[in-house]
């Protein structure tokens, strides 16, 4: 969990699992779920574990989240637009539309 | 604001890969220090004879991770980065104002070859291909020369629990700082080694983080090791610098040295870390500190995917322990037409990959008979001797902060080493003592080094662990073999890439159609 230093000078609303947040403008979204409070952006896949973002800077793929509908998105290399909806991602991903 | 900067401001950022021309002279990978200073020598020198240069970068704005955002950030009069990380601002102005094509949030999954072979210059062969995903679709760039400048990652830190919520890297705490302008809330533990870490408390402090401990892991091993690069080091442009920030990170924070074991525990988070440290007699101490976000790093290692999956022979460097793309004097790589300039090629720091990347870049014109090589020759001569500077004291640094063996190979089987998949320490040591032969196999039997990361995470330990267990130098097990896309790329993307008339006569057996079929539509 994050604290800003300065109050957004430009504040962006998304929803994290629908749930209401506010970012900065050109925030990445793993940087604006972290300064909103939120602790863990998903499950891990093979032991169903709690991860949140771990390198910020696109290696590490801890912070992958759903975007607008699209699975895996590397949350630190995404920067966070009005009103876009992001959810947690549990456990192992299947193809859209797939049994 | 400069009337070229002005100008290109019309023009703007490219978003959408169809933007894209269908060739560059020069396509350089990353936006940090060596990026920005190779697209800058290269689209100078080339803009008289109207050459193109395009800088492809992940990020949404120029600096790398060294100087992030430094476009972006308001610069108050009491910013706590401190003047280094300012002093990138210059260099993405001097890029802002080049000529060259600029792409953020570009994905680069991949180089080809120009299939000429091992070694030489790029001349009279096919260019390679860069391929690359911009605004949800994918192309492939042909290039005159490719620089890639995909700088360093942060040397994996495997202990108990670091993949709880609440441990993050050095790294990523100071992107936040810089980017978002946020720190850690709550008790900050810091663990590891190396200069970066202490950077990283010094800009906490003075943002007003609250750092309740450092625990430093540093090899004390390592100082006769590193006093015959002392007198080197004492020379360098390091040294006053590093000196000060240690003595004000040590009056504000207590210090804790010779840290033997670290594990982070928590109940779905990071609430306390349990240390054992060897003290000055030689005992043995356990301790626990609790902890709201525990922050760990232990130096960086190049970032190699990219060059490794083009085909570029990779060493290992001994000294830095870790793998690098080989590279002579300027820069090239084994292979034709692709140089790596920066941390990327071997850590050397900001200030010196700049440099780096100008070499590279004038390397890169040479070789395309695009500079004469007088001029090349004159070019070289100091900027070589700028470059020596930076280097002078980074082997003091190197030989000091190299990592202890059991923070490099974990101790506690139970340890997770691949964070994908979730393949422990004892699992792969267990594994390697049947006689696997080296980290591909491992990876076929346990998954690890499989997940999305495609082994960043987990490469550089495996390679560890199974030097260890064989008692054998890690030049001797290399690392994964990794192939591109180096990063997710969605099919749909893959999908709609043209396809050359050949790749479809492999497919359907029929004799390539007359004419190069551009679109897979024309395909069928």
């Amino acid at each position: 969990m994050f604290r800003r230093l300065h109050e957004p000078a430009e504040p962006v609303r998304f929803t994290f699992d629908g749930r209401p947040l506010t970012a900065a403008a050109g925030d990445t979204v793993a940087a604006a779920l972290l300064a909103a409070g939120v602790r863990e952006v998903r499950r891990s896949v093979v032991g169903g574990e709690p991860r949140a973002p771990y390198c910020l800077m696109g290696v590490c793929f801890d912070c992958l989240v759903t975007i607008d509908g699209v699975q895996n998105r590397q949350s630190c290399l995404t920067e966070v637009r009005e009103g876009m909806e992001v959810r947690s991602q549990q456990g192992r991903r299947r193809l859209e539309g797939a049994e | 604001m400069t009337a070229a900067a002005a100008s290109r401001d019309i023009a703007g950022p490219i978003t959408h890969a169809a933007d894209l021309a269908d060739r560059y002279d020069v396509v350089v990978v990353g936006a940090g220090p060596a990026g920005l200073s190779a697209a800058v020598e290269a689209s100078g020198r080339l803009a008289a004879s109207g050459g193109s240069v395009l800088l492809l970068d992940e990020n949404p704005s120029p600096g790398g991770q060294i100087y992030r955002a430094v476009t972006r950030r308001p610069r108050r009069p009491d910013d706590c980065l401190g003047a280094d990380y300012w002093a990138g601002l210059p260099l993405a102005d001097a890029f802002a104002a080049s000529p060259a094509a600029y792409a953020p949030g570009a994905t680069v999954w991949g180089v080809e070859p120009c299939g000429a072979g091992e070694g030489g210059a790029g001349k009279g062969h096919e260019p390679p291909l860069v391929g690359v995903s911009l605004g949800g679709a994918a192309r492939r760039i042909a290039a005159g020369a490719v620089i890639l400048a995909s700088g360093a990652m942060e040397r994996p830190m495997p202990v108990p629990g670091w993949t709880l919520p609440g441990v993050m890297t050095a790294g990523a705490a100071q992107i936040a700082l810089k980017s978002a302008d946020a720190v850690p809330a709550g008790r900050i533990v810091l663990a590891g080694c190396g200069p970066l870490l202490y950077l990283l408390a010094w800009q906490l402090l003075r943002a007003g983080a609250e750092i309740a401990a450092i625990l430093d892991t540093a090899d004390p091993g390592q100082r006769l090791a590193a006093l015959r690069a002392l007198p080197d080091f004492l020379r360098s442009p390091y040294v006053a610098k590093g000196l000060s920030l240690l003595a004000q990170v040590r009056r504000r924070v207590p210090v804790h040295g010779g840290i033997e074991s670290l594990a982070i525990e928590g109940d779905g988070r990071a609430e306390h870390v349990l240390y054992r440290q060897r003290g000055r007699a030689g005992n043995i101490a356990a301790a626990s500190i609790d902890a709201d976000c525990v922050l760990l790093h232990q130096g960086v290692i190049p970032s190699t995917h990219l060059a490794a999956a083009a085909g570029c022979r990779i060493e290992w460097n001994a000294v830095q322990r870790a793998f690098q793309p080989a590279t002579d004097d300027v820069g090239r790589s084994s292979v034709a037409g692709i140089l790596v300039a920066g941390d990327g090629a071997g850590i050397g720091g900001a200030p010196h990959a700049a440099v780096a990347g100008r070499i590279a870049a004038l390397a890169a014109l040479a070789d395309l008979g695009r500079l004469a090589d007088a001029d090349c020759r004159r070019a070289l001569e100091s900027l070589r001797r700028e470059r020596a500077r930076w280097r002078r004291g980074r082997a003091f640094l190197d030989r000091l902060y190299q990592p202890a063996a059991a923070f490099r190979a974990p101790r506690d089987p139970a340890t997770i080493v691949c964070r994908c998949e979730e393949v422990t320490a004892g699992t792969l040591r267990k594994t390697v003592a049947l006689g696997v032969p080296g980290p591909n196999q491992l990876k076929t039997f346990l998954r690890c080094g499989m997940g999305p990361c495609q082994g960043r995470l987990c490469a550089q330990t495996v390679t560890e662990i199974m030097a260890e267990e064989r008692g054998v130098d890690p030049s001797a097990i290399g690392t994964y073999r990794l192939r591109s896309p180096v990063k997710p790329l969605r099919l749909s993307e893959l999908a709609a890439l043209p396809v050359p008339p050949d790749a479809v006569s492999a497919v359907t057996g029929e004799p390539p159609a007359k004419g190069p079929s551009e679109s897979p539509a024309d395909a069928r």
